[in-house]
């Protein structure tokens, strides 16, 4: 037993060690294939040294526009949530196992979410753009898509883990499929349902400042242009509004969370 | 009491896995009889109930409530024939983040347009009548109460007026106090024996305590592997009787 399980652990060393110079093998190849020298590096600080130097003090030209802007992103943060919080919903009934109404129709909802979930909103907001031209409808349908994608996957594991009893005794009392899941199931999975969907709205805040940046509308675009005109001192500012932002819906949402946890029952009634 | 209120002629249940549940079992009820079902574990007991409203489909065999065929019934049928027959489970099945009063009304849902019921929207009187129930059965000081800071026994009494809000002419309980101690089990036998007295409900209840069936029974069915064993009056079931619908079958095997 001893003497397997030190060759066990020399074993262990080896691959170790193996694994450690692969590694680093791949980060020297990688930095010369993709031409970052030494050279090239201690530039770049000089560089960011006058990006820096540049940045200081954050100013704004128009207050308004941007403060605008930072409104535009939240909005389409919370109306991109609300839509994919309702198309999750109605998904995740239907991909819920135990409550579909045919397991094709589960594995098909399972995998549409997980091939929406893999490709990144950033790419979603592209694609609407080409599909809905630019501004902020193309923002709210990237982050809807987006949401759905990871929404009915939480949803639908908290559905498949319900009490079967409940959904026989309204059955049992003749109601019909949705009034079973109007009143039995979904008052039963609430409280994750608001925490999942809060989680998701923080999430959807986070990225609604960036995808601005490739012009579907909020305050990214504010940064994206400052950027370009090489003033680093309003990207500074841009960047302190995202980061407050940022921070509020944060504290907002764990505020939420909170709430509601405690207010459940009162709000049922 | 000599209306026939359900005929059950030929039932037989198989599971998918190939267990014969129900063999071919026949019953017949009289409106307003209280029947218990005694039997071992296995035996077919909630098969045999839940058969009943096709929360289990049986495999064979006609099931005849007011004269008609539930087996046969489609889905809009099945629901008005549902609503009319109350069910009690031994895990309560209420909706436990919900109030009590809000449990209580669920009984009503099958007399609701589909979207009426599921958006909740239930009227006043509907709301009246519920608390009416709930004071029945004893807990007009829960109603506002979430189900689930009520005791087992308290549950199982708001299962009971979910079933009686239903206004059924039928009430089927599956080991109603399996889960509950003796005392709860002896309040929640008399609130269920009570409603079916004052309501005039036809009843059949499975139990696993034999002396809880003789006390509060008219009639007593004992089923054993899938078939009725023996179906009488209380006094009919004697000692050897008992024994003989519990003996397993190498017990009954002579050494
Ligand atoms: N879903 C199912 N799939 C397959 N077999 C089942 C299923 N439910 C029950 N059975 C089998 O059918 C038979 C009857 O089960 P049933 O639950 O009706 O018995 P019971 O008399 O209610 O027992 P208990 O007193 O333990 O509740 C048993 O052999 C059981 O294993
Ligand atoms: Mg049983």
């Amino acid at each position: 037993m001893i003497k397997n399980k030190e060759t066990f652990r020399q074993q262990k060393k080896v691959q170790n060690s193996i694994f450690t110079f692969l590694a680093f093998a791949f980060f020297v190849f990688s930095m010369l294939q993709l031409n970052i020298v030494p050279e090239r590096i201690v530039r770049s600080i000089d560089r960011l040294g006058y990006i820096f130097s540049n940045m200081f003090p954050p100013v704004t030209n128009e207050p308004l526009n941007l403060f605008g802007a930072a409104i535009e992103s939240i909005q389409v943060a919370i109306l991109g949530t609300i839509l994919g919080v309702l198309i999750s919903l109605f998904l995740a009934v239907l991909a819920a196992k135990n409550l579909t109404f045919s397991p094709y129709l589960s594995y098909f909802i399972k995998a549409f979410a997980g091939f929406v979930r893999a490709v990144p909103a950033l790419i979603w907001a592209l694609l609407f753009i080409v599909a809905v031209g630019l501004g902020p409808t193309p923002g709210i349908l990237a982050l809807a898509i987006n949401s759905i994608g990871m929404l009915v996957k939480v949803y639908g594991e908290a559905l498949e883990e319900i009490d079967m009893g409940i959904v026989e005794a309204l059955e049992s009392a003749g109601a019909t499929k949705l009034q079973v899941i109007l009143q039995g199931v979904f008052p039963s999975v609430l409280t994750a349902f608001t925490a999942w969907s809060l989680f998701r709205l923080d999430v959807n805040i986070r990225y609604s400042a960036i995808l601005g940046v490739v012009g579907a509308g909020g305050i990214g675009w504010e940064l994206m242009k400052a950027a370009q005109m090489s003033r680093y001192d309003e990207a500074l500012m841009v960047t302190i509004v995202i980061f407050g932002m940022v921070m509020s819906a944060e504290v907002i949402s764990e505020f939420m969370k909170k709430r509601t946890n405690a207010a459940t029952a009162q709000a049922l009634n | 009491m000599m209306e026939t209120i359900l005929e059950i002629k030929h039932l037989n249940k198989t599971y998918p896995d190939g267990t014969e549940a129900l063999k071919d079992i026949s019953l017949s009820v009289k409106k307003g009889e209280f029947i218990v079902i005694i039997g071992p574990s296995g035996a077919g007991k909630s098969t045999f109930l839940r058969s009943i409203n096709r929360l289990s489909e049986p495999s064979g065999g006609e099931i005849l409530f007011h004269g008609e065929d539930i087996v046969k019934a489609n889905r809009a049928k099945l629901r008005k024939i549902r609503r009319n027959i109350g069910m009690i489970f031994q895990g309560f099945n209420l909706v436990k983040r919900l109030p009590t009063v809000r449990n209580v009304l669920h009984g009503k849902l099958g007399y609701m347009s589909t979207w009426k019921g599921a958006l909740g929207l239930f009227g006043q009187e509907e709301v009246e009548e519920a608390l009416d129930i709930l004071e029945r059965v004893g807990l007009e000081k829960q109603a506002f109460k979430r189900a689930d800071e009520l005791s087992g026994g308290q549950q199982q009494r708001v299962a009971i007026a979910r079933a009686i809000n239903q206004s059924p002419s039928m009430i089927l309980a599956d080991e109603p106090i399996a889960s509950l101690d003796p005392n709860a089990s002896r309040v929640v036998m008399d609130y269920l024996q009570k409603a079916c007295r004052d309501e005039g409900f036809t009843t059949i209840v499975n139990l696993h305590q034999v002396d809880f069936a003789k006390e509060y029974a008219d009639r007593i069915v004992g089923i054993k592997n899938g078939e009725v064993y023996f179906d009488g009056p209380v006094h009919e079931l004697t000692e050897d009787v008992i024994k003989a619908i519990y003996a397993t079958d190498k017990e009954a095997m002579p050494v």
